[in-house]
C-alpha cells in the first residue's frame, strides 16, 4: 500500500510541474506585473515595494523567475493578496475548508440519491420508474448549474424557507456553538442541491448501465436458480460488482464538481475558493488568482489518488503497486 | 431506441440494396423519434440565431431609460369593442399608485406580421426593414419585457443567441482538429511522442476546468472590441477542452493501429501521413462525432458561465450569459422574474444537443447500444 501510494505520488510529480508552469504562464501573460499595482498603493514605501520585487525576482529574466516563483511556492509561499493584505496562503487555507465542506456535502447528496435511484431503474427496467429517472437525469445533465442556484435562490427568497446566500447569518457570532452549526447547515442546504443534482445524473446512469450489465451475467442466474432471495441476489451479488465502475467515474467526477462549485459558490455567495479566484482575476490580485489555481489542481489530483486508493480497498481483485 | 436488431455493415453481396454505414446510421437516426426531436429542435434554433434580426421587433441596444424593468406585454385575442378577433392586440402598461406596472386595456395596438421596422441586414448581406412581427409605430411591444436598461429582452434572447450558439460551434471544430491531430500522432507513433503528448493532457485535465477558464479570461484586455473577446474566448474554450477529446481519439487509434490492414498498407509503404489520414483517421470518425456533438453542450455552458460571471462576451452585445447577469442581483431577479428567459433557452439548447448526441451514438455505433 505505502509503495503504492508513493509511486502515485512521485507520478503526480511533473503533472504538478506542468500545473505550476501553465499558472506561471498565466501570470506572466497578464498586464503588468502584481507590484505595479501594488506599488500605487500609498500605504506602502517605495522601498518596501522594491523589497518585494526583489523577493519575488520580478527584475530577473522569466525562466529565473519561474524557478523564484516554484521554489517560494514549494514552501507555501505564494506570495501575498493586494486585497486582503495578508499572505495568499492564510487567505486560501480559510477558502479551502468551506468549498471542502461544500463539495463533500454535494458528494454526499449526490450518491446517496443517485445510487439507490439508478439500482432502482435497473431492477424495474422500462417500467414508469425507469422513465421516470433517466427524465430527471437527463434534465439534471442539462440545467446550468448556475441558473439552477437562481431559480432556487428565488425560490428561497419567495419562500422564505431558506436564507439566502452566504455562509452564516448576520447574527452569527451572538449564537451559541450548536445554533451555529444549524445556521451553517442551513446555509449549505441550498447549494448542497445545486451542485448535487449536477453530479446525481451522470451516477445514476452510470449505476443504471453498469448493474444492467452485471444482472446478465451468468452467477446472477446461477444465484436466482439457486432459490436466494431476490434482495440478496440484487444487493449482495449484483450491486457489488456494478458498483466498481463508479468508483472509476468518482474521480472524474471530481473535476466537474469543483468547476461546478466554483460557479454555484458566486451565485450564492457561499465563501470557497471559486468565489475567491473570481474576486481576485475582478481585482488584478495575481498571485491570489495562482494560488487558487494550484491548489484546486492539487485538490483534484489528490482526489483521483483518493478515487484508486478506493477502487483497490472495495475490488480486491485490484492489486496496488503492481500496475 | 428501436428494437429492431442491428444492421450489419457488410451486406449480403447480391441482394442488390446495398447501403453506405452512412446511410445504415442515417435510417436508425431516423427511427429514434426522440432524437429527431431534438435535432429539429437544433436546427430551429440555429435558424432562430440566423434569422436573428429579422425576428427580432428591436436593435439589441436600444436603450429606453423610462422603461426599464417593464413586465412582457400582455397579448389579446379581442379587439376594444370586447368582440374575439383573429388579429392579435398588445395592450399597453401603465403604473399603479405602488409603482408597479399593470396592463391599461384601453390602449392597444395590433401586431402585425411582416411589420416595418428598424434597418438590417437580412443575412448581414440583404438590406431589409421588414421584421417578422411587430407593432405599428412606437407602441412599446416587448414579449419578454425589458431589462434594466429597458432594451427588449426578446430581441436580444433571439439576436444573444448567434454569439451562444456559434461558439459552442466554432470551438468543436477547434477541439475536434487538435483532438484529431494530437490524438492520431500519440496514438499512431505511440512510444515517446505519445508519452509526452498523453502527459500534456493530463496536466490540462487535472486542472478544474473553471478555474482555468476563469484565470484565462481574466488576464483578457477589457478594452477590446467585441470580435476580438469573441475569438479569445473561443480560444480559450478550445485550449482547454481539446485533451479529452484527444485522449478518446488516441485509444481508438491505439487499437486500430494493430489491424491488418493498416499493416498492410505499411507493407505496401504508404507513407505514415497518408496512413493516418486515410485509414486511422475515418475509423475514428463515428466515435469523435458522437464526442463531439456531446461536448457542444458543455462550451455552450462554459460560454454561458463565463459571460454570466462578466468575464467572457461583455454588455452591450448580448449573449445568454451575460444576459443572466443581471439576476445576480436577488432584488432585482425577483422584481423582474422574466430576465430568466435565457436561462430556460440554455436548459433547451442543451438538452437539445444531449440527447441529439444520444441518439447519433446509437445510430453509429450499434455495438454501444444499451
Amino acid at each position: 500500500m505505502i509503495r503504492f501510494l508513493l509511486k502515485r505520488l512521485l507520478n503526480m510529480l511533473p503533472l504538478v510541474i506542468g500545473i505550476s508552469f501553465i499558472s506561471f504562464a498565466i501570470l506572466r501573460l497578464a498586464p503588468g506585473d502584481f507590484v505595479t499595482t501594488l506599488s500605487q498603493d500609498p500605504n506602502l514605501s517605495k522601498e518596501a515595494v522594491a523589497q518585494m520585487r526583489a523577493e519575488y525576482g520580478l527584475d530577473k529574466p522569466w525562466l529565473v523567475q519561474y524557478f523564484l516563483w516554484l521554489f517560494n511556492a514549494l514552501r507555501l509561499n505564494f506570495g501575498y493578496s493586494l486585497a486582503y493584505h495578508i499572505p495568499v496562503v492564510t487567505l486560501m487555507m480559510q477558502r479551502l475548508g468551506n468549498t471542502l465542506l461544500l463539495s463533500i456535502c454535494a458528494l454526499a447528496f449526490s450518491w446517496g440519491v443517485a445510487i439507490p435511484l439508478g439500482v432502482c431503474a435497473a431492477v424495474r427496467r422500462n417500467t414508469w420508474i425507469d422513465r421516470f429517472v433517466s427524465l430527471f437525469a437527463f434534465a439534471g445533465i442539462s440545467t446550468p448549474g448556475f441558473f439552477l442556484a437562481l431559480l432556487l435562490l428565488l425560490f428561497a427568497q419567495k419562500t422564505g424557507w431558506f436564507p439566502i446566500g452566504g455562509m452564516h447569518s448576520s447574527d452569527a457570532d451572538l449564537m451559541s456553538p450548536s445554533e451555529r452549526l444549524w445556521d451553517v447547515a442551513r446555509h449549505l442546504m441550498l447549494p448542497t442541491l445545486v451542485l448535487g443534482i449536477g453530479g446525481c445524473a451522470g451516477i445514476m446512469r452510470q449505476m443504471r448501465g453498469s448493474l444492467l450489465d452485471t444482472l446478465r451475467e451468468n452467477y446472477i442466474t446461477a444465484s436466482r436458480a439457486r432459490g436466494l432471495s431476490e434482495r440478496v441476489v440484487i444487493w449482495k451479488h449484483g450491486f457489488r460488482n456494478a458498483i466498481n465502475p463508479l468508483i472509476t467515474i468518482f474521480g472524474f467526477s471530481l473535476a466537474g464538481l469543483l468547476s461546478g462549485a466554483a460557479l454555484v459558490e458566486n451565485v450564492m455567495s457561499w465563501p470557497g475558493l471559486g468565489r475567491l479566484i473570481l474576486e481576485a482575476v475582478q481585482s488584478g490580485d495575481q498571485y491570489v488568482v495562482m494560488g487558487s489555481f494550484v491548489m484546486s489542481a492539487t485538490l483534484l489530483l489528490l482526489g483521483n489518488l483518493f478515487s484508486d486508493v478506493l477502487l483497490a480497498v472495495t475490488d480486491p481483485r485490484i492489486k496496488l503497486g503492481r500496475g | 431506441m428501436s428494437e429492431l436488431p442491428a444492421p450489419q455493415e457488410e451486406t449480403l453481396e447480391g441482394s442488390g440494396k446495398s447501403q453506405t454505414p452512412g446511410q445504415l446510421a442515417w435510417g436508425q437516426l431516423r427511427r429514434n423519434r426522440v432524437a429527431m426531436a431534438a435535432g429539429i429542435v437544433v436546427c430551429l434554433l440555429y435558424l432562430m440565431a440566423i434569422f436573428g434580426e429579422f425576428i427580432s421587433p428591436y436593435p439589441v441596444a436600444d436603450i429606453r431609460p423610462a422603461l426599464y424593468h417593464h413586465p412582457p406585454t400582455p397579448i389579446v385575442w379581442h379587439d376594444a369593442a370586447g368582440h374575439f378577433s383573429l388579429q392579435p392586440y398588445a395592450l399597453g402598461m401603465k403604473k399603479d399608485a405602488k409603482d408597479e406596472y399593470v396592463p391599461d386595456p384601453t390602449v392597444r395596438a395590433p401586431i402585425r406580421l411582416f411589420n416595418t421596422g428598424f434597418a438590417y441586414k437580412l443575412l448581414w448581406i440583404v438590406p431589409l426593414r421588414i421584421h417578422l412581427f411587430g407593432t405599428s409605430g412606437d407602441f412599446p411591444f416587448f414579449p419578454l419585457g425589458t431589462d434594466h436598461l429597458g432594451r427588449d429582452v426578446f430581441s436580444r434572447l433571439v439576436v444573444g443567441s448567434q454569439v451562444s450558439l456559434s461558439i459552442g460551434l466554432v470551438a468543436i471544430a477547434i477541439t475536434f482538429s487538435i483532438g484529431l491531430l494530437v490524438g492520431g500522432a500519440a496514438g499512431f507513433y505511440g512510444g515517446r511522442v505519445d508519452n509526452v503528448l498523453m502527459r500534456l493532457c493530463e496536466v490540462l485535465q487535472s486542472i478544474p476546468s473553471f478555474y482555468l477558464l476563469i484565470a484565462l479570461a481574466g488576464i483578457l484586455p477589457t478594452k477590446i472590441p467585441p470580435a476580438v473577446t469573441f475569438l479569445m474566448i473561443i480560444g480559450i474554450l478550445s485550449f482547454v477542452g481539446w485533451a479529452g477529446l484527444a485522449r478518446v481519439i488516441r485509444g481508438i487509434t491505439l487499437s486500430v493501429r494493430e489491424r491488418e490492414y493498416v499493416e498492410a498498407a505499411r507493407a505496401l509503404g504508404v507513407s505514415d501521413f497518408k496512413i493516418i489520414v486515410r485509414h486511422l483517421l475515418p475509423s475514428t470518425f463515428t466515435i469523435a462525432i458522437v464526442n463531439a456533438t456531446l461536448a457542444i453542450p458543455g462550451f455552450i455552458l462554459a460560454e454561458a458561465g463565463l459571460s454570466f460571471l462578466g468575464l467572457g462576451i461583455r454588455d452591450p452585445v448580448p449573449s445568454w450569459g451575460n444576459m443572466l447577469n443581471e439576476a445576480r442581483d436577488l432584488e432585482v431577479l425577483t422584481r423582474a422574474t422574466w430576465i430568466l428567459a435565457p436561462g430556460f433557452l440554455i436548459f433547451i439548447t442543451v438538452i437539445a444537443f444531449n440527447t441529439l448526441g444520444d441518439g447519433l451514438r446509437d445510430a453509429l455505433d450499434p455495438k454501444l447500444r444499451r
